[in-house]
């Protein structure tokens, strides 16, 4: 398929132009990009547009508690080997987002896709996907998100009838759970370092077994699948037994993993590893998240770290102490109200870092750190906590709307 | 307390330690340790015996299979209530609070069987789930300041005659029934929907269980510095939003 060579009708047409039309008076009012105010606007219009949108297209959807943003850009790039790309890049991924951002790519041969973990069964239903990438489910704001395990099993039963190639990793047994209904499945080794969300059996309820990088169910027998496809140290090892240097410009294990996961996509869309990867490299941040920026003349890293499992993949890159580091935690909206993860996360592991404490619950951190017996300071903004810092690279970790604040205030 | 180490046991992490309630083993911890207390921590698996010689036993929230499975696990298991009757002391939080109660709704929507510590019977709740922080006045006989914590549940836990409720709430739920109140205690058994974890809000239900297990009126003080400030802000979060 190639192209948008089937016209959208004139009702489609029309709603298109309406969210077009609606997102620049947002862009004008100062609300952000408007691509979601846009999309519904659109969609209202005309219900289906998704699925009209993407009726011409190749579509692979990705999904996952953490690394969806940065993995649908990885996929994209690498995709670009084989034609055009329309993508959801700036992370909008509910329906209204995803209309949007393919209402922007007449031309486009293949729709690379980020959906909500809520939205991902209506969203595959509706777009008819080529592929689904699942990387990994953990517990992430559960004062208004369906408890995890519901969530798989929610995933499960809207996949189950779908023709998609499931592309998911085989080292998280909630993934493995949502996947193995489906009929096509390509198992990837990805890693996943939290594993407190998958203690009991998606299937059984039976204590798992976790020897080394291993699971199994002791009591039902579900067990870890064998991969196709591996990150093994800098390398993906693809079904071939052929072993491909990984050298991102994105720090970390997990994006290592990320780009493992993306590399097996893009076979699936016949691009081979050795080019998907060498596409990849380009990528130097993913909306802000990754990016080195000059403030009051030092230089900060600007990471993203919403929920447990993203906390305990940052402190794995980042630099070793003495490098100093900031953390900025909210409590908004879309963070989730509740503060109580902050005690899930594993602080100790920052021992020997100058730590400074920012945002709208700074003190709920403050109090986390102390019982976690480190030294710390309370700062009452970014200006503050960089003054203060020592000197050297500083490592600044921050939750959702944090992030945001953070990046506002560097002028990134 | 046996051979001077405290022991202090936190319940089912693989099934009941979601919503950052591990936080309260922290925090007793951290305080015992800083009263110069050495204090040996037992993480127990759902695969594993409950030791019987605790001297604190912490129980979290979790999600509703996991709750149900738990419930099942310590009934089979025995040790908790054990402990209970040789007159340890149990705090349980959310899912965990309900177990401890005669009954509950379990996530199949079947009344399932608690241990039966805690003379309380849980419900599923009619209305919208409770959902945010709460500020309440904690039962006068244990002479703490006001309690702050964060609500997230949809049972609804009713009192009976033995129980006595935790606290009784300005802002927020609590139980969820109506009348105002917010978990409950029975000797040394104590039940509380409060998240936050709310040991880290309310330092002072920590040392309660620590002058409780050493049998003690008062403790050499710690630093509160943070906790306060946390306190405060919390306090006065709960009462603009309300």
């Amino acid at each position: 398929m190639a192209g948008n060579t089937d016209p959208l009708s004139p009702r489609a047409k029309l709603a298109v132009t309406a969210g077009r039309a609606a997102a620049a008076v947002s862009r004008a009012a100062g609300r952000g990009s408007g691509s979601v105010i846009g999309g519904r606007v659109a969609l209202k219009l005309d219900p289906d547009l998704l699925a009209r949108l993407a009726r011409h297209l190749d579509v692979v959807l990705v999904s996952a508690t953490n690394g969806k943003t940065t993995t649908t850009r990885l996929i994209a790039e690498a995709l670009r080997a084989g034609g055009p790309v329309v993508s959801n890049a700036l992370g909008a991924n509910m329906p209204a987002g995803i209309t949007s951002a393919l209402a922007g790519g007449s031309d486009a041969k293949f729709g690379v896709i980020e959906v909500d973990e809520k939205y991902l069964a209506g969203v595959a239903r509706d777009v008819t996907p080529k592929a689904i990438a699942l990387l990994n489910l953990s517990r992430d704001q559960l004062d208004r998100a369906a408890e995890t395990r519901m969530l798989a099993e929610h995933w499960r039963e809207g996949l189950s009838g779908s023709k998609a190639l499931i592309i998911a990793n085989a080292d998280d047994p909630l993934i493995v759970w949502a996947a193995s209904s489906s009929a096509n499945v390509v198992w990837v080794a990805a890693g996943q370092e939290w594993k407190d969300d998958a203690w009991s059996c998606p299937s059984c309820g039976g204590v798992m077994q976790r020897p080394d990088d291993n699971w199994f169910c002791g009591e039902c027998g579900f067990r870890r699948p064998t991969p196709s496809w591996a990150l093994s140290g800098d390398y993906v090892l693809d079904p071939h037994g052929s072993a491909w240097p990984i050298k991102l410009q994105l720090p970390g294990r997990a994006n290592k993993a990320n780009a493992t996961t993306s590399a097996a996509v893009a076979a699936a869309f016949g691009v081979p590893p050795q080019v998907a990867l060498e596409r990849m490299y380009s990528v130097q941040a993913v909306a802000g998240r990754y990016d080195v920026v000059s403030f009051m003349e030092r230089e900060l890293r600007l990471l993203l770290a919403k929920n447990p499992a993203g906390w305990l993949e940052t402190f794995s890159l980042i630099d070793p102490p003495p490098t100093p580091v900031i953390m900025s935690v909210n409590a908004r909206g879309a963070d989730g109200t509740d503060t109580s993860w902050l005690w899930d996360v594993d602080y100790t592991r920052l021992a020997g870092h100058p730590l400074f404490v920012l945002g709208d619950r700074k003190l709920d951190l403050a109090v986390r750190l102390e019982v976690a017996g480190l030294d710390f300071e309370v700062c009452d903004s970014l200006d503050q906590a960089v003054q203060m810092a020592p000197p050297g690279r500083i490592e600044v970790i921050a939750n959702y709307t944090a992030f945001q604040d953070l990046r506002r205030r560097v002028g990134n | 307390m046996s051979d001077n180490s405290l022991r202090l046991v936190w319940i089912y992490p693989d099934l009941l330690s979601t919503y950052g309630d591990q936080g309260n083993a922290l925090v007793v911890e951290r305080r015992a340790r800083q009263r110069g207390l050495d204090v040996q921590r037992l993480d127990v698996r759902s695969d594993q015996p409950i030791p019987t010689s605790g001297d604190i036993y912490l129980i979290g929230g979790g999600e509703d299979r996991p709750q149900r499975l738990a419930a099942e696990r310590l009934l089979r298991d025995g040790g908790l209530s054990r402990a209970a009757s040789n007159g340890a002391i149990l705090f349980s939080v959310c899912a965990g609070y309900q177990i401890l109660g005669h009954e509950f709704i379990n996530d199949q929507g079947t009344q399932q069987q608690g241990l039966g510590l805690l003379d309380v019977v849980s419900t599923r709740g009619e209305a919208e789930r409770c959902v945010g922080d709460v500020l309440a006045d904690i039962d006068p006989q244990l002479n703490l300041p006001p309690l702050t914590g964060f609500e997230n549940h949809q049972g609804v836990t009713h009192l009976g005659p033995t129980a006595r409720p935790f606290a009784k709430v300005r802002f927020g739920n609590g139980n969820g029934v109506g009348d105002g109140f917010e978990g409950a205690w029975q000797d040394t058994v104590f039940g509380t929907y409060m998240h936050g974890p709310v040991m880290a809000r309310n330092p002072h239900i920590a040392d309660l269980l620590l002058k409780l297990a050493l049998d003690v009126n008062a403790l050499p003080p710690a630093d509160d510095r943070w906790y306060e400030a946390l306190r405060q802000e919390r306090i006065a979060a709960a009462t603009e939003t309300a």
